[in-house]
């Protein structure tokens, strides 16, 4: 039993890095998937077997409570319920919010563990019994694992308060336009210093007003962390949040010794850091911009003043969309969170399957933040039945563009703004951008004109002679398109 | 395990992450960032953990229902993580023909 639970956990993580790999590719995915419900199983059934509920008589025997252990096998079944039936009913489009959610459960969850752990540190095996000249008895905990405690409150603590508001934002029943109080970058950086001084505190007293000071002061710093940074830059913020539960598990798994929890900790951690370092990248700005905010409200809501719309530019009708690519050899369809707010990707898909059956090549090119979360795009293209190897990455796709008569833009802007490559005035310059303006013609389906993207920045685009706005809801556009192509 | 062992193991395990995480397809990260969220409710361990030790112990009570709190939230993600995450994944196909 010493040895089998250690190596049982063990398994369990190696499990988990086997899910991961899996999703190197859509084949093996799915099989990812159930080696990390096995790792998942293994892990449980370990714990439960090696913390079997005990009764209080304790000591003599090995009686099992049934009362803990039906109370336990109760929470299972609630939260397997809850999960479930969220997980079926769930839309699509409604991924980002879903996800934010668990983040902010994993968060409290983490936060629960450590102050169990802190009322009862004897059950986590980290306490030493001291029994002082005068007073009672005490368990003091090892200072490491005060440490470890603290910090596991405090990232946990980040996480639900931080996710919460990523929730509220991504499902809109808070706006997307950052908030921006007075001297943040002040309390932020103070409160910082102080959570940071109290765990240091923490491992020279034990008291439990430190304890609840971090765990309140963090709550605190997550939600303030939160609040200033605008709807667009949600990818960065989901993704740093996916990060932090990561952390928060790790640092858990150091104060229970578990190794499980150490991997899976360490896997999630560098998983979500790497999204947010690829998300910042596509989008040029430093990891600390991003999380000092105030950038970007709500796509299309005219954050800035509406562009001067007085330069010439053509309107086209979905008429002419569906004549010009149904002539053409190549489309390739550049969809954004336009779309996505539209819930225009099945239209778009009939759309798709009318040009194949006329001979036409049809492709998709994804910008990596195109979206509320990294991937947005392609879970919603493959909701609609788009075959996969049909959507391609920037990077694969940029150079086809020359050659190709028309780029259907549906719902994006600023990643196909010609000024990030030329424009160092610009405060999008240096953004990787798809290259729609070499295609022979550009159909931009718009809302309006006089809306701009979340950068605040007109698109070079609009006034091209290739190019043809499309002005009407994206999938209204695209409905008549398909019938004008019958 | 004793603290090296245990930092051994992070450590290494970060190492790990990096290099299957850069592995994943770009058109898999919200599936990604679905199950990692799930695998993250591994948590439930320290829960368990605190549920059934709960009613030994003088502040046990109070831990053990902070116990059983964590296991409900931790099993909505593991078992909400792992169900969304085989129905985004089951959606991704190849060209049929």
């Amino acid at each position: 039993m010493e040895t089998f639970a250690p190596l049982a956990y063990l398994v369990a993580g190696v499990c988990f890095i086997l899910a991961l790999r899996g999703l190197s590719s859509p084949s093996t995915s799915q099989r990812g998937n159930r080696l990390g419900m096995i790792g998942m199983t293994i892990a449980v059934v370990t714990t439960l077997v090696t913390h079997f509920p005990q009764a209080k008589t304790g000591g003599a025997g090995f009686a099992i409570d049934p009362l803990v252990a039906g109370e336990i096998l109760a929470a299972i079944v609630i939260g397997a319920v809850i999960g479930i039936v969220t997980a079926r009913r769930i839309p699509m489009t409604a991924m980002p919010q879903l996800v934010a959610a668990f983040h902010s459960l994993v968060g409290l969850a983490a936060v629960l563990v450590a102050c169990a752990a802190f009322l009862n540190p004897a059950a986590f095996g980290i306490a030493d019994l001291v029994i002082p000249l005068i007073g009672a008895p005490f368990e003091s905990i090892h200072p490491v694992s005060r440490i470890e405690m603290g910090l596991g409150v405090a990232i946990g603590a980040i996480t639900f308060s931080g996710s919460v508001i990523a929730f509220l934002k991504l499902n809109g029943n808070m706006g997307g336009k950052p908030i921006l109080l007075p001297a943040r970058h002040v309390i932020n950086l103070g409160l910082l210093a102080a959570i940071l001084g109290l765990i240091g505190y923490f491992v020279q007293d034990q008291a439990p007003w430190v304890f609840w000071t971090i765990t309140v002061l963090s709550f605190v710093i997550g939600f303030l962390l939160i609040i200033p940074i605008g709807g667009a830059d949600m990818p960065v913020v989901v993704s740093m949040l996916n990060s932090y539960s990561g952390w928060a598990a790790a640092a858990m798994g150091f104060t229970l010794h578990n190794s499980a929890m150490i991997i899976t900790g360490a896997l999630v951690g560098s998983s979500g850091a790497i999204l947010s370092y690829i998300m910042c990248k596509a989008m040029n700005r430093s990891f600390i911009s991003v999380i000092a905010g105030g950038f970007g409200g709500d796509s299309g809501g005219g954050a800035g003043a509406a562009a001067a719309v007085d330069r010439p530019w053509k309107r086209g009708s979905a008429e002419d969309a569906a004549f010009l690519m149904s002539q053409a050899e190549q489309v390739i369809i550049v969809p954004g969170y336009g779309m996505a707010v539209a819930q225009a990707q099945h239209v778009l898909r009939e759309m798709a399957d009318k040009l194949k059956a006329h001979g036409v090549r049809v492709k998709y090119a994804i910008h990596p933040v195109a979206g509320r979360m990294p991937g947005h795009m392609n879970v919603l293209l493959a909701e609609a039945n788009v075959p996969y190897d049909e959507v391609f990455e920037l990077e694969d796709i940029n150079s086809e563009f020359a050659q190709t008569d028309v780029a259907f833009v549906i719902g994006a802007n600023d990643v196909t703004n010609p000024a990030a490559k030329t424009d160092k005035s610009s405060p999008i310059y240096g953004m990787p951008v798809l290259d729609v303006e070499k295609a022979k013609t550009v159909l931009f389906v718009k809302r309006s004109m006089g809306g701009v993207g979340y950068a605040g920045v007109d698109n070079e685009v609009f006034y091209r002679d290739n190019t043809m706005m499309l002005l009407a809801d994206a999938k209204k556009m695209v409905e008549e398109i398909v019938k004008s192509l019958d | 395990m004793d603290f090296i062992s245990i930092l051994s193991v992070f450590v290494l395990a970060c190492f790990v992450g990096y290099y299957v995480v850069w592995s994943v397809t770009p058109a898999l990260h919200t599936p990604l960032m679905a199950v990692t969220n799930a695998i993250s409710s591994v948590i439930i361990v320290g829960a368990l953990i605190a549920s059934a030790a709960g009613s030994v112990g003088s502040a046990g009570e109070t831990a053990k229902w902070l116990g059983l709190l964590a296991v409900v939230l931790a099993s909505i993600n593991i078992f909400g993580g792992f169900a969304v995450t085989a129905r985004m994944l089951a959606m991704y196909k190849k060209k049929a023909r």
